[in-house]
C-alpha cells in the first residue's frame, strides 16, 4: 500500500512539471452546484458523485473532476491562450465493494488554444507521455470527431443523423439505432405495433381517444413526435455502402499510421470525413515532432465514447496491466466549453493524471 | 445468542409472514397490547422475533442486528448497494407481489417502450430547457435500469408517496413506483411502458451476511432452514 505522503509527492511533482510547461496554476472549489454537472453528465453521474445538500444553495456535489470549474473560470474571465493546471481530490461513490478509491488525489493540465488545436492535441499528449515513460505504460488513443463526421456525413434523415449523434457515448444504443437504420436489425415488434396504430387514425384523434391529457408534455409535442414516428418509418434504410463503412469505422483499430491510411483509403466513398482526417493527419505530424512514433501508437476510432459524455475529438489514455482504472486519460472537449460558455466557446483539450497509481507503479518498479 | 429475525411489523405483509411460517410449524405472534411491538416464535427453539418497519429490514440485515430478515426483494435491492454481497435470498415467499414499473401518461400515444421515452426525452428536454423528470422513491432501481438501457435527458425526482399524481401537479412527466393491479394508474391516466418492468417484487427471507453467525445461532438456523424447507446457505 502506497502511503499518502509518497502519493502528495508524486503529485507535487507531476504538478511541478506541468507549472515548468507553461501552465498557471489554478484552485477549484470542492463543493460545486450539482445542477450543472447533471445537466452535463446526466442523471448517472449521482450513482458516482457525492450529492448532498446545502441549506442555501440546493443540491450540491463534491468535485468529481476539475474540468468543469476549470473551463467556467477560464471562460468567466480567461485570457486566450491559456495553459492551466491544477492539484486535488476528485470524490467518486463507489457503488460496489472493491479496490477502487471513493477519493483519491488528481493533477491535471488544461490548455485552451484556438489557432492550432492539433498541435495542442500533440503538446499534452507528448506532455503526459514523456511523465510517463518511465512506468512502461500503454497508451491507447481515439478519435472521436471522425466518427462524429462519419454520422454528419450520411445520407439520411437530419432526424436519425442526430438520434446516432446523441448516442456516440452510448454505444449500445448507438449500435441498436444504426442495425435499425441501415435494416439489419427487423424493425422491433413494439415499435411496428405502434406505427400500426399511429396509422390507423389521424393523430389528434388518437390522442383524443387515448385518455385525458395530464402532465406538461403538450399535445402538440406528442403529435409532433408521432408525425415523426411515421416519417420515420417512411425512411429508407442506409445504403448498404455507407453503413458498412460505418461498422468498419466502430470497430477501426490499428496502429495511428496505419489507421489514417484506412481513413484514406474509405474517404472517397465518405467524403464528409475529409476534414476530421485532415485534422487526424495534421496530428499525427504534430506527434512525430514531439518524438511519438505514429507507426507504432495504438488508435481505435471508438476509444473513450464510454467514458465521460463531452468528448468530442482526441481522446487518449494510459494503461498499467490488470483491470485498473486508466493511470491518465483526457481528451478534446470543444463542445463543452460552447455549452459552459454562455455563447462563447473555445477549442480545449485536457487530461488528468492519477498520482497514486503513478505512484504505486514506481513502487513496483523499484 | 438467539436467532434475530426481523417481520414486518404491521400491516398485511405482517400477516401473511406469520402465515406462511405457521403453515410451516413456526408460530409467530405479537404479544402484549396491540400497540405494543414485541413478539414471540414458537415451534422452534432460540428464534427471537424482532418486529421492524419493512423500510427498515433492509438496513438492519446489512448491518447485521438480525440474522433473518423478511421484505420485499425491490427495498433490499434499491436499498443496499451491491446486495448480493451483503444479504443472501434464502426463499422467495410467494406473497406481496408487486411489479415495479415505469409508466407515462395514457394521451402519450407515440410511446410505448423505453426506447420511446429516451426519444421524447431527448424532445422535451429540446422543448422546455430541463430533463425529462420521473418521479420515484426507488432511486437505485430506477436509475440502474435506465444507465444499463443507455437512456438520456431525464432526472429522478424523489416522490415518496402518491407518486401517481406528480404528473398531474406538474412536478413529473413521468414516474416509476410500484403495482399489483395497475389501478391507481388507471385511475390518474398513466399506463406502463411494455417493457418497463424494472423488478418483478416478492415477500423474501433473506439473510444478513455481516451478523453474528456463531455455532448457536448456526443450529438454530439449521433447525428452523429444516422446518419451513429453505435453504441455510448464508
Amino acid at each position: 500500500m502506497t502511503s499518502r505522503a509518497a502519493i502528495r509527492a508524486e503529485a507535487e511533482t507531476l504538478f511541478a512539471a506541468f507549472k515548468a510547461a507553461g501552465a498557471v496554476a489554478v484552485e477549484a472549489d470542492t463543493l460545486l452546484p450539482a445542477e450543472t454537472l447533471l445537466d452535463l453528465y446526466g442523471e448517472d453521474i449521482r450513482a458516482r458523485a457525492y450529492v448532498t445538500n446545502d441549506p442555501l444553495r440546493g443540491e450540491m456535489m463534491l468535485r468529481p473532476d476539475f474540468t468543469v470549474p476549470v473551463v467556467q473560470a477560464h471562460m468567466k474571465d480567461g485570457a486566450e491562450p491559456a495553459r492551466y493546471c491544477y492539484i486535488g481530490e476528485v470524490y467518486r461513490k463507489q457503488d460496489h465493494l472493491g479496490p477502487r478509491a471513493s477519493e483519491y488525489l488528481q493533477v491535471g493540465f488544461e490548455l485552451f488554444d484556438r489557432t492550432a488545436p492539433e498541435a495542442a492535441d500533440a503538446e499534452l499528449f507528448a506532455l503526459f507521455h514523456g511523465l510517463l515513460a518511465p512506468l512502461g505504460l500503454r497508451p491507447a488513443t481515439g478519435d472521436i470527431g471522425i466518427l462524429m463526421a462519419a454520422v454528419h456525413g450520411l445520407s439520411t434523415s437530419a432526424r436519425r443523423k442526430a438520434a446516432l449523434l446523441r448516442h456516440i457515448w452510448r454505444p449500445a444504443r448507438f449500435r441498436k439505432l444504426l442495425d435499425r437504420f441501415s435494416g439489419r436489425a427487423a424493425l422491433p415488434q413494439a415499435r411496428a405495433d405502434l406505427l400500426a396504430r399511429l396509422g390507423s387514425a389521424a393523430v389528434a384523434d388518437l390522442i383524443a381517444a387515448a385518455g385525458p391529457m395530464t402532465g406538461l408534455r403538450s399535445e402538440a409535442e406528442i403529435a409532433s413526435r408521432a408525425e415523426a414516428l411515421i416519417e420515420d418509418a417512411e425512411t429508407p434504410a442506409l445504403k448498404a455502402p455507407e453503413a458498412a463503412l460505418l461498422y468498419d469505422l466502430l470497430t477501426l483499430q490499428a496502429p495511428a499510421r496505419s489507421a489514417l491510411s484506412h481513413l484514406r483509403g474509405i474517404t472517397g466513398m465518405l467524403p464528409a470525413i475529409e476534414p476530421a482526417v485532415d485534422r487526424f493527419a495534421t496530428r499525427l505530424d504534430a506527434l512525430e515532432r514531439h518524438g511519438i512514433n505514429p507507426s507504432d501508437l495504438p488508435f481505435a476510432a471508438s476509444h473513450g465514447r464510454s467514458s465521460m459524455e463531452y468528448y468530442d475529438g482526441f481522446v487518449f489514455s494510459f494503461h498499467a496491466t490488470g483491470d485498473l482504472p486508466p493511470v491518465a486519460s483526457g481528451g478534446r472537449y470543444d463542445a463543452l466549453t460552447a455549452v459552459l460558455g454562455q455563447g462563447r466557446s473555445i477549442p480545449a483539450v485536457g487530461g488528468v493524471i492519477r498520482p497514486a497509481m503513478v505512484a504505486s507503479l514506481r513502487e513496483g518498479i523499484a | 445468542m438467539s436467532l434475530k429475525i426481523g417481520v414486518p411489523s404491521k400491516g398485511r405483509l405482517m400477516e401473511k409472514t406469520f402465515d406462511w411460517f405457521g403453515a410451516r410449524g413456526v408460530t409467530m405472534a405479537r404479544t402484549g397490547s396491540d400497540r405494543e411491538y414485541a413478539g414471540a416464535v414458537e415451534g422452534v427453539a432460540g428464534v427471537e422475533l424482532v418486529l421492524l418497519s419493512a423500510g427498515e429490514i433492509p438496513r438492519e440485515l446489512a448491518a447485521g442486528r438480525i440474522h433473518l430478515g423478511v421484505t420485499g426483494s425491490d427495498l433490499v435491492r434499491d436499498k443496499l448497494a451491491d446486495w448480493q454481497m451483503q444479504v443472501t435470498e434464502l426463499a422467495a415467499l410467494g406473497f406481496g407481489h408487486a411489479d415495479l414499473i415505469i409508466a407515462v401518461p395514457v394521451a402519450w400515444i407515440d410511446v410505448d417502450t423505453v426506447d420511446d421515452l429516451d426519444a421524447a426525452a431527448a424532445a422535451f428536454r429540446a422543448a422546455h430547457g430541463f430533463r425529462l423528470r420521473i418521479a420515484t422513491k426507488y432511486h437505485r432501481l430506477v436509475r440502474e435500469f435506465l444507465t444499463a438501457q443507455e437512456v438520456a435527458d431525464y432526472q429522478l425526482v424523489d416522490s415518496q408517496g402518491a407518486t401517481e399524481g406528480t404528473v398531474k401537479n406538474l412536478t413529473a412527466e413521468a414516474i416509476a413506483d410500484i403495482t399489483s393491479s395497475g389501478e391507481t394508474l388507471r385511475a390518474n391516466h398513466l399506463k406502463i411502458l411494455s417493457d418497463g418492468l424494472i423488478h418483478a417484487s416478492q415477500a423474501t427471507l433473506f439473510a444478513a451476511k455481516a451478523a453474528d453467525w456463531d455455532a448457536t445461532t448456526r443450529a438454530s438456523l439449521q433447525a428452523l432452514a429444516q422446518k419451513l424447507g429453505v435453504s441455510a446457505e448464508i
